[in-house]
């Protein structure tokens, strides 16, 4: 690359003969390409539609998103934000001042947020997995099951999570229909949607909404394990317990650490479910961060402490997922040699 | 190359355009005249559904198109949807130039400056600021600054009751008084039957009905200066009175705690609960099987038993308005447009159809208007209804004091006990998540 840029002209010349008689179509078509460019640049050429809208979708809001973070953008601004008074990092220390009662709801709702996701993702994982080495023996019906587990991966979240909501209603619910009428394992109906159950029914919303992408991976990844390895294993007598721990579950590794990270991410962003199934205002043992945010930002107007939670969340996502791979990828490393 | 650098300018000077347009937001100054033929309407989802809407308002846009010339593009939006529409068209400077708005909103969608202001010349283009009622107008923004919309359908709150559950209880008339309303509600509560009914997750109702009860106990959720006061002797009261009605008095379903999607009406129209606080509920009793003999209205109950202004008001000034984005490139048209639609005869033919009473004092004299139950929702928002208090943050606080109001609806169903202490510790802490 640098050898490219420092070369003279001359050179440049000579070589751009040498190489005429190769791409000489090319040449006549596009005639005024400088060979350095030809050679080094090509690819960033190629690349640039890609990096502008890159930077259209996602690099340029992001930007924006931060300055607002620094700006008192409330409904006095909104319809000419540029106006909005810089505040510095004011917007921030609201946000993070745990004894005052913003920071103190955003700090809560980050703790409800991690428990949610460390067991929606858990059982999604465990739920995934246990269905992927179960459909791969091969019997009969196991297509149709496949499909079926597929069902709640390829629903429109919406209507998934709508009927989910009518099922935990506390008097007409299903839910309380089987828990109280039928199994009477509860003395009186309980309350799914308010209260301190919330959570539990918004995890199981959760993990019936993300296991059938677990499944779907590890499905794919088990298709790559080789058979010999099975049965080489059963030969030596190794059972089937066996046989997961020493072989499924290390080939499929690669799978899973893609897997957990996505799931991991995916769920700690979640707005539609807790949105779906409580509405602008979910009960407070559900208080998920997404509905924070968006509580903050367009329901009491206050985009620019909105923005500084977002940011902070952005952030944290980013150190968690660059821990992440750095340990696994260090642990992949360490395999390898 | 000329051709990839031409592309990549192209792209590039796309990209400046959507950002440029993105935050500059839209011209504060007025709207202009550039595109005299033509509007865009956003309305608001009045009807039992969006088709039904269109059906209604296309030949009345018709009708305005015959007149003046100019063609009215209509889009009905969905109630849930329109507030976020609202805003995302306020901070881009592209929305309609006509459009309907909660009267609730008024004074915070004021305050970004991107809405027409109504001063004396643009009520002076539709006929007059005396045309309306004035607690409508005074509804529709800021006390002392010009409204920022013009009022078009009214609402406000009755008490609507089941005969037949009243005569089974031997309860002869409906309740005066909140004490009549308790006594009643105890007397019908028995054997899966319930007095009253609630909608403990609908923030926006559990503010209406904890705002008229804090102003019979002579609070206010705001001072004079716009700072929120929630947590004063009154607000405190009338917000445990209305929590009481399931905790205390237990007239109220413990279910309804969860009700938001209207479910309070579906109990009513299935003679589980007798009683509900309601906005012009008729086409839904009707919708869900109701005869109009089978129910009736009465004024929502005061402490006095008359209804009246300050400690005796009933009923929040509910409705819908209509305004105009102040960037709109057809200004004349727009006010055209707004003077059709609030004149007599559209008054009279649109509040009609969605069973509204019309803020226009002519229309609202027509008999069509003089049913029992519309002459209760009449006379209340003539003498007894008062306007949500009229503050830029005024979003805010219905989020914050209506989970507050939500959150001590779940301790009351979950039976954990709700004292002076609780309600005022939440109103506490939601008065502190108020900014500004």
């Amino acid at each position: 690359m640098t050898a490219t840029v420092t070369t003279n002209p001359e050179v440049d010349k000579s070589t751009g003969k040498g190489t005429s008689r190769g791409t000489g179509g090319a040449r006549r078509r596009l005639p005024r390409i400088p060979d350095r460019i030809r050679q080094g640049g090509l690819p960033y050429l190629l690349l640039l539609p890609a990096v502008l809208l890159e930077l259209l979708i996602h690099i340029i809001p992001m930007v924006i998103g931060i300055v607002m973070s620094f700006r008192q953008l409330t409904q006095f601004f909104i319809s000419n934000w540029g106006a909005a008074p810089w505040i510095g990092f004011d917007n921030y220390s609201i946000a993070v001042d745990f004894d005052a009662p913003i920071g103190e709801a955003l700090l809560h709702s980050f703790f409800v947020t991690c428990v949610f996701t460390f067991f929606s993702v858990g059982f999604a994982w465990l739920f995934g997995t246990a269905a992927a080495i179960l459909l791969q023996e091969s019997f009969r019906g196991r297509g149709i099951l496949r499909a079926i587990f597929l069902v709640p991966y390829a629903l429109p979240v919406y209507a998934a999570v709508i009927t989910w909501a009518f099922m935990f209603q506390r008097d007409n619910g299903l839910v309380n229909h089987v828990l109280h009428d039928q199994l009477g394992i509860t003395d009186e109906p309980s309350f799914w949607l308010i209260g301190d159950n919330s959570i539990y029914a918004l995890i199981i919303v959760s993990v019936w909404k993300g296991w059938p992408f677990a499944f779907l991976m590890l499905m794919a990844g088990l298709q790559n394990i080789p058979r010999e390895l099975y049965e080489a294993a059963s030969i030596d007598g190794a059972g089937i317990w066996q046989q997961i721990r020493r072989i499924t579950l290390p080939s499929l590794r690669p799978v899973n650490q893609v897997l957990v990270l996505v799931l991991f991410l995916w769920t700690f962003n979640d707005f539609n479910t807790p949105y779906v199934l409580f509405g602008k205002s979910a009960p407070e043992s559900a208080d998920l961060i997404s509905i924070h945010i968006y509580q903050s930002s367009f329901v009491t107007w206050n985009f620019g402490t909105g923005s500084a939670m977002s940011v902070l969340l952005l952030l944290f996502l980013l150190v968690v997922t660059a821990v992440y791979l750095f340990l696994t990828s260090r642990g992949r490393k360490g395999a390898d040699v | 190359m000329r051709h990839v650098r031409a592309a990549s300018a192209a792209t590039l000077a796309l990209a400046i355009a959507v950002v440029a347009t993105g935050c500059g937001g839209g011209t504060t100054s007025g709207g202009s005249n550039e595109s005299p033929k033509t509007l865009t309407y956003w309305a608001s989802n009045q009807g039992p559904s969006i088709e039904a809407d269109k059906e209604i308002l296309t030949p009345e846009l018709k009708k305005f198109e015959k007149e003046t010339g100019i063609k009215v593009k209509l889009e009905v939006v969905p109630w849930a949807d329109l507030l976020n529409r609202i805003l995302a068209a306020t901070s881009s400077g592209q929305g309609p130039d006509v459009l309907n708005i909660g009267n609730t909103w008024s004074a915070s969608l004021q305050a970004t400056g991107a809405l027409l202001p109504w001063d004396e010349k643009n009520f002076e283009a539709i006929g007059g600021r005396d045309r309306f009622v004035d607690s409508a107008v005074a509804s529709a923004g800021k006390e002392g600054e010009p409204p920022a919309a013009v009022p078009l359908y009214s609402l406000a709150y009755a008490l609507y009751y089941n005969k037949k559950m009243f005569a089974e209880a031997g309860v002869e008339k409906p309740p005066a008084t909140w004490d009549e309303l308790v006594a009643a509600g105890k007397k019908i509560s028995k054997d899966g039957k319930w007095g009253l009914g609630a909608e403990g997750g609908n923030l926006s109702n559990n503010i209406h009905q904890t705002f008229v009860l804090a102003q019979q106990h002579g609070a206010d959720f705001f001072d004079k200066d716009g700072r929120a006061t929630f947590t004063s002797d009154g607000a405190v009261a009338a917000v445990k009175q209305y929590i009481d009605l399931m905790a205390e008095d237990k007239i109220i379903a413990p279910g309804n705690a969860e009700y938001a999607q209207n479910q309070s009406l579906t109990d009513f129209a299935k003679g589980k609960t007798a009683m509900v606080l309601w906005q012009a509920a008729a086409s839904t009793f009707a919708a869900q099987g109701m005869k109009p003999e089978d129910w009736g209205a009465a004024p929502v109950p005061v402490p006095s038993g008359v209804p009246g202004a300050g400690k005796q008001t009933n009923s929040m000034v509910a409705g819908i308005n209509m305004a105009v984005f102040k960037n709109t490139k057809n200004i004349d048209g727009a006010k055209k447009f707004v003077k059709f639609m609030t004149s007599d005869a559209e008054q009279k033919l649109l509040n009609k159809t969605y069973g509204s009473i019309p803020p226009v004092k002519a229309a609202q004299a027509d008999e069509a208007f003089g049913a029992p139950d519309l002459k209760v929702l009449r006379d209340t928002l003539a003498t007894s209804a008062a306007p949500l208090p009229q503050v830029p943050n005024e979003s805010q606080f219905e989020t914050a004091v209506g989970t507050a109001v939500k959150e001590l609806w779940a301790d009351a169903a979950a039976g954990r006990p709700v004292t002076t202490d609780s309600v005022k510790a939440r109103l506490e802490k939601a008065q502190q998540t108020m900014q500004q």
